[in-house]
């Protein structure tokens, strides 16, 4: 597999979840002086994203996410960014968070699956970096360490081969294989059918470095050109006007990975039709994993270096609803099908040094062994005692 | 011209790799067998003329140590001159498996030893030539396998060092006969094509660099290379000079599979626009260079394709995989 993927996925899922709390927040927004102590306002939504990105760009935990590793499941990078949203003083039910990752997933799907050259991905990241850098425009020193990752994805993907990008690019679509959920706004853009399905497209430009097609040339043995024919290639292309900028600021003239939310637009997902093919996702989701200790491994690694911010005694948690109504989130939670249950692993890692290094210590005893009937049970061992912590 | 035919449903959708179908025609006992890599698994089925699927059956790459089960990179039917075996490349290895899947006669686990820490481990890239069996890795080395008659007794007979990128695909055609002619190619990640004659040792007759993307696929027929692009280009090689005698701007996106059917010399790209063509393939009289004509177009609604495939020697017939999609679609002219 790739080792590189994990940031790439992360950074722009990530962005993805920024985009929609922003809309959602903005959405729910009162004007500071007519709100109530339990109504968001202006200052809560900056303080929500503050909060959420300066966790996201810390530089122990953007330097863990940068070390060469597999890709985790769904089910567990989930757990990555239920912590990431409760980093500040907002609050998520089961409901709204499972929504939050169902458009979040969809949305990096549908801008892998179009990208136009593997490549492209990087610009993608890079599009949803500048949008962050947006949202963060009055705290330099979260500014800082945002450019600093930016740094860091030049360094890391800067030079890679187009081959390495087809590679890193098949692993991203083995990760979100099979998921079809529908998206109200995909849905109304006609970027996805009605059985969940993206369409691609048949005309615009092609990819920077493609020529258009229908064209034959041929050459004779000293490589001059002979003859020239067309044939009638099917769909209507024309040349790509320029390639996209991959400085730490420039035009990156790709629109995915920009932000498709605006104030107007609602943000619904349906969660019926999903996946017809539910044999492969079951088995995928709820099949014992004898694996899954490793992941706990890495998940607690690299979630031991999420610095939460303390909030004082007095401010209790601002639920955020990403459905219109309450009753709309309870339906929703009711009614969500078992196949895309996420069953989230409940870690709460604290920053606390000394319980990071017993908590290595404990994962360290767990070995794996070759014999399944016992590995078992020491699985479930090690996840009853992260719900303690 | 062509008219879609019932599709072959599959138990999991296909992923989205290159080469991602294998057929082996079986017209004596009328039936067709597809193999399609999912992602841990793979499927292999047969199904009846109609496309009525008969049997199926999953295979999966050995386990060993990580996070996740490791992904299949291809599965491939490989026709020697005995005997039928199924080869099938992971992030592991290398597993060979009687036609039907039903008993693996040999394994071969890669040597992950000299990788730098973020290289990606896999083998890739398989052709059966005469009684070898050619398998590809991510370091460019090519394995070639001595392959018995009948048993398990199969042997590493040689690596062959031409590529310093990951291998992509082979392709191998019967030696013509004469000396000195090229019947194995190899492909990798940074475009390079190595053009080789086989035989108890392995001979490197010419490279053809590449310019700056992957080719995904090849082909070799009558001592013209099909190479397909991941910019979309399909271009024919004279094998034995290596001289480039057609370059065919044929796809929007990347190309991630050829085939051919060689009683006719029809060629079949398929890429991640959606588009499927069937090209005509010639040596022209006065010259004896390479020619291509364009026979037939195909869009496939929605798909990423990832693996295209004739179903019969003539060429009439095709099957397609796409990323996502859990069967396998049929076309035919008859």
């Amino acid at each position: 597999m790739s080792l590189r993927t994990l940031p790439l996925l992360f950074l722009n899922l990530g962005g993805e979840m920024l985009y929609i709390l922003d809309h959602r927040l903005r959405a729910q927004n009162i004007p500071g002086d007519k709100a109530r102590k339990d109504e968001w306002t202006e200052v809560d939504r900056k303080r929500v994203l503050n909060d959420i990105i300066s966790t996201m760009f810390n530089q122990k935990f953007i330097e863990e996410l940068f070390k060469p590793q597999e890709l985790y499941s769904k089910k567990a990078l989930r757990t990555v960014y239920d912590r990431l949203a409760h980093a500040s003083i907002m609050r998520l039910n089961q409901a709204s968070m499972d929504k939050l990752y169902d458009l979040m997933t969809m949305a990096f799907k549908y801008q892998v699956l179009l990208c136009p050259r593997p490549k492209d991905v990087l610009l993608v990241t890079f599009n949803h970096l500048d949008a962050i850098k947006g949202f963060i425009q009055d705290s330099p020193a979260i500014l800082h360490q945002v450019d600093e990752t930016v740094r860091r994805l030049t360094e890391t993907y800067g030079s890679l081969s187009a081959g390495e990008f087809q590679l890193i690019r098949q692993m991203l679509l083995v990760f979100f294989q099979d998921l079809h959920i529908r998206v109200s706004i995909f849905l109304k853009d006609r970027v996805q059918n009605s059985n969940g399905r993206f369409v691609l497209p048949v005309s615009g430009p092609v990819p920077w470095g493609t020529e258009v097609p229908g064209l034959i040339r041929m050459f004779n043995h000293k490589g001059e050109e002979v003859r020239t024919a067309e044939f009638k290639h099917g769909g209507s292309y024309v040349a790509a006007p320029k390639e996209g900028s991959f400085e730490l600021y420039g035009d990156r003239v790709l629109k995915l990975g920009t932000n498709m939310y605006s104030v107007n637009r609602p943000v619904e997902t349906h969660m019926s039709g999903a996946s017809k093919n539910v044999a492969s996702r079951t088995q995928d989701c709820i099949a014992p994993n004898p694996l899954a200790k490793e992941e706990l491994n890495l998940l607690a690694r690299l979630m031991g270096r999420m610095e939460i911010k303390k909030h004082s005694g007095t401010e209790s948690g601002f639920r955020l609803n990403l459905f219109t109504t309450d009753e709309e989130e309870e339906q929703a939670a009711l009614s969500r099908p078992e196949e895309l249950s996420y069953e989230v692993i409940n870690i709460q890692a604290t920053q606390d040094q000394q319980r990071n290094e017993e908590l290595a210590r404990i994962m360290g005893e767990f070995e794996i062994t070759d014999q399944p009937s016992q590995s078992a049970s020491k699985g479930d061992d090690l996840l009853a005692m992260m719900d303690e912590l | 011209m062509f008219h879609r035919e019932r599709s072959v449903p599959l138990r999991g959708s296909a992923a989205a790799l290159c080469n991602n179908l294998s057929v082996l025609q079986l017209p004596v006992r009328n039936l067709t067998h597809f193999g399609v890599v999912h992602g841990p698994s793979a499927q292999l089925l047969s199904a009846a003329p109609e496309g009525v699927p008969l049997a199926q059956r999953q295979l999966h790459a050995k386990e060993g140590a990580g996070v996740s089960p490791p992904l299949i990179t291809q599965v491939h039917w490989c026709v020697l001159p005995f005997r039928v075996l199924l080869v099938l490349t992971s992030h592991r290895g290398i597993q060979m498996y009687e036609s039907d899947g039903s008993v693996m006669v040999y394994w071969h686990a890669l040597d992950s030893g000299d990788a730098p820490l973020v290289q990606a481990v896999f083998a890739r890239g398989i052709a059966a030539s005469g009684h070898f069996i050619c398998v590809g890795t991510w370091s460019g080395r090519v394995l070639v396998f001595d392959i018995p008659a009948k048993g398990p007794d199969i042997a590493l007979s040689e690596e062959l060092a031409g590529h310093q990128t990951p291998v992509t695909d082979i392709a191998a055609e019967p030696a013509q006969g004469r000396d000195c002619v090229a019947d194995v190619v190899t492909a990798d990640d940074s475009g390079l094509l190595c053009v080789w004659r086989s035989g108890p040792e392995f001979k490197l007759l010419t490279r053809i660099p590449g310019f700056g993307v992957p080719c995904s696929s090849v082909q070799l027929w009558q001592g013209a290379i099909a190479a397909g692009y991941g910019d979309g280009q399909v271009r024919l090689y004279e094998a034995s000079t290596g001289t480039l005698h057609v370059q065919i701007n044929a796809h929007a996106r990347a190309v991630c599979a050829l085939d051919l059917a060689p009683e006719v010399g029809k060629l079949l790209s398929a890429a991640e626009d959606t588009f499927v063509h069937i090209w005509k393939l010639s040596r022209s009289p006065e010259s004896g260079y390479i020619e291509v004509e364009h026979c037939h177009g195909e869009c496939v609604p929605d798909t990423q394709v990832c693996g295209a495939r004739f179903c019969d020697p003539s060429g009439s017939s095709f099957a397609v995989t796409g990323y996502d999609l859990a069967e396998i679609l049929r076309f035919s002219s008859m």
